[in-house]
């Protein structure tokens, strides 16, 4: 067993560390907020120019062949910095399906320019009522010609509002909640019949309802084998799953840098608060919820190549750990740092929102208690 | 022992909410239970509404104005007024400054302030805090320096709730730097419109307006509005603190919030199931009610201690602990019962009248948000910390 890093590992991730470090200050990602895209087109120019957008796509598919090392190292990096841009939904979700399941023709048309930095693209898989299950798929698919017609409400879609192309899942056949029957499209975003609201989310980032009517789509817009979406979209979910663990390392890690130095800095009844025991053991508690994700994080991205039963099993205990330690670091951070902690204008709260927002993407701690419950050995 | 209702408990009871029924306007308990934003005009809408049947100042004596009620009618209260969506009594004037005026001031002082508190006429803001000094607030370094009939005050106050819209600010200062802390302390009101301060507000993570900073220079306020005397100021303040514990459970608002806590989950959908189907959410909403359950016990017997006492002890430090946790737990789950609708947030969706839609369930709209503003209850009044070092050393005397 060998926790280190290879040489390649450790440049990328000096890579992604020094850019987030240098560039993106949280001032500019307070002034980010008020934009209308709401992020960066300048950053994730730069992140194509690093070779970031590329690294986790297969060779074949002309990307770097990374795994779930790599995309742990960058997302912890985005995690500290707090990013704003659509590296979940355009690399991790649409893309990690483009390069699973994209023909020769869909892969140039879209996995070029996904890692060229010229294509925003997202995943419009949750709907309404679905709440987390990934098989809850109501919007319908309907064999039309050649082609389908779409049909059907897709929810909270990540950066949906900015997405040039969406990757939509519908139902072809079977009831809602099977597994069997879900065919993935790619849609035009600006096609006939797709009508999208977007707004901010809570931890700053954005999203979209997005209502399909009648959407027409020709059959080379199918994504993989029709109806035999299911597994696909397990696939791509849980890379994303490996993305957000890391992402909240990352953030935890500065959340955890943030109180210890407010604990020393600030004094109250004339010593630093950090010399009351009380708060020095809260402080002890933060730190190891923080390792306890950390190694989680790292045993989730080293899972993606197992075996189904086993990959989905450790992702889903990684995922319930660190909503769990997400929550308990974020409140914790807050508490220990008194009336400044609940203050828009320090950096503190926005890295506890999207810690506690982090356990409402892909499935919170009760969904992965239960899904792992169901997956966990017992005897 | 008799944990029943008497049955003139039972009838004030039918009273309470037969006033909630008549003189709660709908617009405003339609604001409270969406979590929308209420504006000033709500909250002295519905202080006047309270004072024209004699119901807003709860802690006062009769023969100024106050309602005379018991510990049990004082929670009946709170428990109608939340179940109806009623908006919170803001407690600056009524609640905090006015015993400290009725307990400490002048006679004249008494004229003049109480009726204006119960008038709505000042709208009263809190300035104790100060950068510097949090949970040390004897530290604090406003300055109030005698010149004549006046004390001119320099410094400044922070995380004042409300203070936009005060007319008035209770605070303590500094009057002597040469004798202990708490005894150079003194209690001044003074008028916001006093040249010399400005107001500037402080953005809370969930992107709302509810505190400010203060910043005085050369302030000039007549002797005259100094409550009991120069160096008294620390004394006051532990007085007020009292009364700003006592209800601190929030016992009627935290049933309220767990009722709808057990409507979202009962809209929500798992599996095509309503989720409060669902064993391990179930579980977690009846976890907290148990806790409440015994929370509402351990409130009704510490207000019933202190019924011949006045005001509560110590206890009421464990009454701030576990009142603003189970509140939390609350807010958290009603979050969690969201799903994926988390997310969303569409601030101008909480100004009623807006126009604009929520995403996802209307009763989803705020209640991220709720959450994170809820971080605030442990952290003010005498943060959960130092209520834990208030009980170990005053009830375990470690
Ligand atoms: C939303 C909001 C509204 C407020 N409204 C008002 C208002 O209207 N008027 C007003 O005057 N003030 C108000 N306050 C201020 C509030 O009273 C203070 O925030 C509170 O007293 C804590 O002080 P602090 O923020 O400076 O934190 P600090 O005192 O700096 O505390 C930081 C952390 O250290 C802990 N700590 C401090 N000392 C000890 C100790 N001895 N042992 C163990 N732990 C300790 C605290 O519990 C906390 O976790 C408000 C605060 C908030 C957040």
């Amino acid at each position: 067993m060998d926790f280190s890093l290879t040489d390649e590992q450790r440049m990328l991730q000096d890579t992604a560390d020094r850019l987030v470090r240098e560039q993106y200050t949280f001032e500019e990602r307070q002034k980010l907020l008020d934009s209308e895209q709401g992020f960066s087109a300048e950053m994730w120019r730069q992140y194509a120019n690093l070779g970031l957008l590329g690294v986790p796509f297969s060779e074949a598919s002309g990307g770097f062949g990374g795994g779930g090392v790599e995309l742990m190292l960058i997302s912890q990096a985005f995690g500290r910095g707090l990013i704003l841009e659509p590296y979940l939904a355009t690399v991790v979700l649409a893309g990690g399906l483009l390069d699973a399941a994209g023909t020769e023709a869909q892969k140039a048309e879209y996995v070029e320019r996904i890692i060229g930095g010229d294509l925003i693209a997202s995943f419009a898989h949750s709907e309404p009522t679905s709440g987390y299950a990934l098989s809850q798929v109501e919007t319908r698919a309907e064999k039309q010609g050649d082609g389908y017609r779409l049909t059907g409400r897709k929810a909270v879609v990540p950066h949906g509002d900015s997405a040039e192309w969406l990757i939509v899942s519908a139902r072809i056949s079977g009831d809602t909640g099977a597994e069997d029957g879900i065919g993935l499209f790619l849609v035009d975003a600006a096609a006939k019949g797709v009508t999208r609201r977007g707004y901010p989310t809570i931890d700053g980032l954005r999203a979209a309802e997005i209502a399909l009517d009648a959407v027409e789509v020709p059959g080379t817009a199918c994504l993989g084998e029709p109806g035999q979406g299911y597994a696909l979209i397990e696939q791509a979910v849980g890379r994303a799953i490996v993305a957000l663990c890391a992402e909240a390392v990352g953030a935890m890690e500065v959340a955890c840098d943030l109180t210890l130095d407010y604990l020393k800095q600030r004094k109250q009844f004339g010593v630093p608060i950090g010399k009351f025991q009380a708060l020095q053991h809260r402080m002890v508690d933060m730190r190891i919820e923080l390792e306890q994700a950390r190694s989680m994080a790292i045993l989730a991205a080293s899972s993606l190549d197992a075996g189904r039963e086993e990959r989905e099993r450790v992702l889903s205990a990684a995922k319930c750990l660190i909503g769990k330690a997400g929550r308990h670091v974020a409140e914790e951070a807050i508490q220990l740092h008194g009336g400044i902690g609940m203050t828009w204008e320090y950096s503190l709260p926005h890295y506890a929102k999207r810690l506690v927002m982090i356990d409402h993407q892909l499935g919170d701690v009760d969904f992965h208690l239960e899904r792992f419950s169901d997956l966990m050995e017992t005897a | 022992m008799d944990l029943h209702y008497t049955a003139e408990e039972q009838a004030f009871r039918e009273e309470v909410r037969a006033f909630m029924r008549d003189k709660l306007p709908g617009t405003i308990a339609a604001k409270v239970a969406a979590g929308q934003r209420l504006d000033k005009d709500d909250m002295v809408n519905w202080h006047k509404a309270l004072n024209s049947r004699g119901w807003l100042a709860q802690h006062w004596p009769e023969e100024y104005g106050g309602t005379g009620w018991s510990p049990v009618q004082r929670h009946i209260f709170e428990e109608e007024a939340a179940a109806a969506n009623a908006p919170p009594i803001i407690p600056f004037g009524v609640n905090m400054v006015a015993p400290v005026i009725l307990r400490f001031g002048t006679e004249e002082q008494k004229q003049y302030y109480l009726p204006r508190i119960l008038n709505s006429d000042d709208w009263w803001c809190q300035g104790y805090s100060e950068p510097g000094s949090g949970s040390d607030l004897a530290s604090l370094k406003t300055r109030a320096v005698r010149d004549g009939d006046d004390y001119i005050v320099n410094g400044q106050k922070t995380w004042t709730t409300l203070g936009q819209f005060a007319d008035m600010i209770f605070c303590l200062v500094r009057t002597d730097t040469t004798v202990k802390q708490q005894e150079g302390i003194t209690f001044l009101l003074i008028d916001m419109k006093t040249p010399g301060i400005t107001v500037r507000p402080i953005i809370t993570l969930d992107g709302e307006h509810e505190v400010n900073e203060v910043f005085f220079e050369d302030v000039r306020v007549p002797v005259a509005n100094r409550v009991g005397e120069e160096g008294q100021g620390w004394t006051c303040a532990k007085y007020l603190l009292t009364f700003e514990r006592t209800g601190i459970a929030g016992v009627g608002h935290a049933k309220e919030a767990l009722r709808h806590l057990k409507y979202v989950a009962g809209k929500q959908l798992k599996n095509g199931r309503p989720l409060i189907e669902d064993p391990l959410f179930r579980a977690r909403i009846a976890n907290v009610e148990i806790d409440l359950m015994a929370l509402e016990i351990t409130n009704l017997r510490v207000v019933a201690a202190a019924q011949n006492g006045g005001v509560p002890g110590p206890e009421s430090s464990m009454l701030k602990i576990k009142g603003t946790v189970v509140r939390q737990e609350i807010t958290d789950l009603l979050r969690r019962a969201l799903g994926p609708y988390a997310l969303p947030f569409v601030s101008e969706a909480l100004d009623a009248g807006s126009g604009v839609e929520p995403v996802g369930p209307d009763y989803g709209a705020a209640l991220a948000a709720d959450y994170f503003n809820r971080r605030k209850l442990s952290i003010y009044g005498g943060s959960n910390e130092i209520q834990k070092n208030i009980i170990s050393k005053m009830i375990l005397g470690l």
